[in-house]
């Protein structure tokens, strides 16, 4: 979009001033050139997400329609084998993703209960309370975490967390949904500290300054004004963390211990949807009822994150427009 | 959002790879390729590497690539034509041979023994189980067993550790401990030996699976064929001679006699020289004949 304004506003603005003839000429020519390949740039990586959901959608299409793949498995039979089994290699496959969707769903919400308190905290602290220089050292320290591998995360949750875990909840399996769940945390911190802090800070001064005058304390202002204002954000920076959390994959496949087991416990090793994408597509016949059941999974996986993050950019964008509009 | 971008994108790209490159490696077929490349099993990529490493010490010249990835995906890049030797710790199956032929112009499989591996049941150095039998082990991998006491140890339940299932390792335990049964759904499936090494020196509930080399700060169970038979601990001996009853043979496969630098490759493995190397990485060498 802005490209579009640019493009339109900048010859208006040269002709205005009218140097040189060739000058302009050259300069508009560059500046096309130029506006071109950022264009072409921006659309291509909007083609490739469109191309790469084709792509998914087309080869696990034929689950739905092909009767050699209904032989072996049909889209009902992807929820209701008996007793939820996920056994892909056997006599007789059982391709049952309830266990796996359960999976991705326990390690996920562990991981935002450990991440969102923290982070919202964190981002309280660096927006309202930290003078300047301290931000100045931690808002970065944090983001930092981002940039952590995230197989060097899983190894850690893998080696060291999980022994710390299961000596201090006594878990039955060692590798489990609890240590994963704290593993993404770590990775999903960043995130939402981030657009937590992005979105309190996004609350006009204009607000403090009108609470203050009114009389309220520091934590009264917060806890009535700058929070409620900047709730949706919040919101927002939580939905964006699930996006982010669900389709994580090293981490997950490092200390979840991958046994597709169908049950809520937290001390239970658990099987998520990325792990068993990225254990099982490696050597499954290019064709075949698994490889198409993988690629179902990539698939849904796939719209779950572009949803949850569409929705989650739309409240950040909505909550800005606001906000500066009330600050006017 | 990012990572599943990266993945699919990744999947793409190997989808691309096994689908539109079939006759771009030839396969033995042309004679003195100076480079090639050996992939497949996890299990055997150590002693892949050792060999190549020795050998291309003492043939100065020969360029050797050895990846692992798994028994499954390495006779799957020898269907598709993107390795010239396939390591693999279980025989290739009658389908993926019939595959190989109508991909690779009718190359027919060879196979070459390289190596004698015993597969260890791993338990924590602190299990006070003795030794165990077949049957029972199947028990416990298909979830019928559960504690264990009922194998004569502590009471206490037990932990299950397994590999992916594109691992011979794998293939291997479900044929000839499980009889093709299904595993149950509470192994925790680790990526690599090694991972389910690892797991296992910090559970002491914990039982598992793999190659006889990874054996390291765990415990190797003796193993009884049935209930009755004498129990045997896996070593040099019992495996060459058949008594331990979970050995098995490490195998290379190429696509139609190996010929020109790769025959010699693959000759000099099997000699005194290339067997030499074998308890190093601690498998076991081929017995003599």
């Amino acid at each position: 979009m802005t490209e579009m304004q640019s493009s339109e506003a900048l010859p208006l603005a040269t002709e205005d001033k009218a140097p040189k003839p060739s000058l302009v000429r050259t300069s508009r020519l560059g500046e096309r050139i130029a506006e071109g390949a950022v264009k072409f740039v921006a659309l291509t990586s909007i083609a490739a997400v469109l191309l790469i959901l084709v792509f998914v959608g087309k080869e696990a299409l034929p689950l739905l329609y092909s009767s050699e793949m209904h032989q072996e498995v049909t889209p009902g039979a992807l929820v209701s084998v008996p007793g939820h089994v996920w056994q892909p290699v056997s006599e007789t496959p059982k391709y049952d993703v309830l266990p796996l969707f359960v999976g991705s769903l326990k390690v996920t919400l562990v991981a935002l209960l450990f991440a969102v308190p923290l982070s919202v905290a964190a981002a309280i602290f660096v927006a309202e309370y930290a003078p300047k220089k301290v931000r100045e050292y931690i808002k970065p320290a944090i983001e930092l975490l981002a940039g952590v591998p995230s197989v060097v995360v899983g190894f850690f949750a893998l080696v060291v967390m999980a022994s710390w875990v299961q000596r201090a909840f006594g878990t039955e399996h060692r590798l489990n949904t609890l240590v994963a769940g704290i593993g993404l945390s770590f990775a999903i911190c960043p995130v939402v500290f981030t657009v937590a802090e992005d979105a309190l800070r996004a609350v006009p001064g204009s607000y403090r300054a009108a609470a203050m005058a009114l009389g309220s304390t520091p934590s009264t202002t917060l806890a009535r004004v700058i929070l409620p204002a900047a709730a949706p954000g919040i919101a927002a920076a939580i939905v964006l963390g699930f996006g982010r959390a669900v389709g994580e994959t090293m981490i997950v496949i490092l200390a979840t211990g991958n046994a597709a087991i169908l049950d809520g416990s937290l001390g239970h090793s658990t099987r998520t949807i990325t792990a068993t994408i990225a254990q099982e597509l490696g050597e499954v016949v290019v064709g075949s009822p698994h490889y198409r059941v993988l690629f179902a999974l990539g698939a849904i996986l796939f719209l779950i994150t572009f949803g949850v993050n569409f929705l989650g950019e739309r409240v950040v964008m909505r909550m800005r427009r606001k906000l500066a509009g009330a600050a006017k | 959002m990012i990572k599943v971008h990266v993945l699919v994108g990744l999947v793409a790209l190997f989808v691309a790879c096994t689908r539109d490159n079939p006759q771009t490696t030839t396969t033995g077929a042309q004679a003195d390729k100076t480079s090639f490349t050996v992939k497949g099993s996890d299990t055997m990529v150590i002693l892949g590497q050792r060999w190549s490493e020795t050998y291309m010490k003492e043939h100065a010249g020969i360029t050797i690539q050895v990846t692992g990835g798994g028994s499954g995906t390495g006779i799957a890049a020898l269907i598709n034509g993107t390795t010239d030797i396939c390591e693999s710790s279980r025989p290739m199956e009658t389908k993926e041979k019939d595959d190989l032929k109508a991909k690779q112009k009718g190359a027919v499989a060879i196979e070459t023994k390289v190596a004698l591996d015993a597969l260890a049941v791993y338990v924590n150095e602190k299990n006070t189980i003795k030794e165990i039998a077949i049957p029972d082990l199947a028990k416990i991998y298909k979830g019928e067993i559960k504690n264990w006491k009922d194998v004569g140890g502590k009471d206490a339940p037990i932990v299950l550790y397994g590999r992916e299932n594109n691992s011979g390792t794998y293939a291997y335990f479900k044929e000839h401990v499980l009889e093709k049964k299904d595993f149950a759904a509470a192994v925790q499936t680790l990526a690599g030996t090694s991972a389910v090494v690892n797991a296992i020196k910090g559970d002491e509930k914990g039982i598992g699976y793999g190659g006889i080399a990874y054996l390291e700060g765990i415990r190797a169970l003796p193993v009884k064929k049935d209930a009755a038979a004498p129990a045997i601990a896996p070593s040099l001996a019992t495996a060459q001679d058949g008594t331990y009853p979970i050995s098995r043979f490490l195998y290379f496969y190429t696509a139609g006699e190996p010929t020109g630098n790769i025959k010699k490759f693959v000759d000099w493995v099997v000699s005194d020289a290339g067997q030499k190397i074998i308890a190093d990485v601690g498998y076991y060498p081929l017995p003599k004949k």
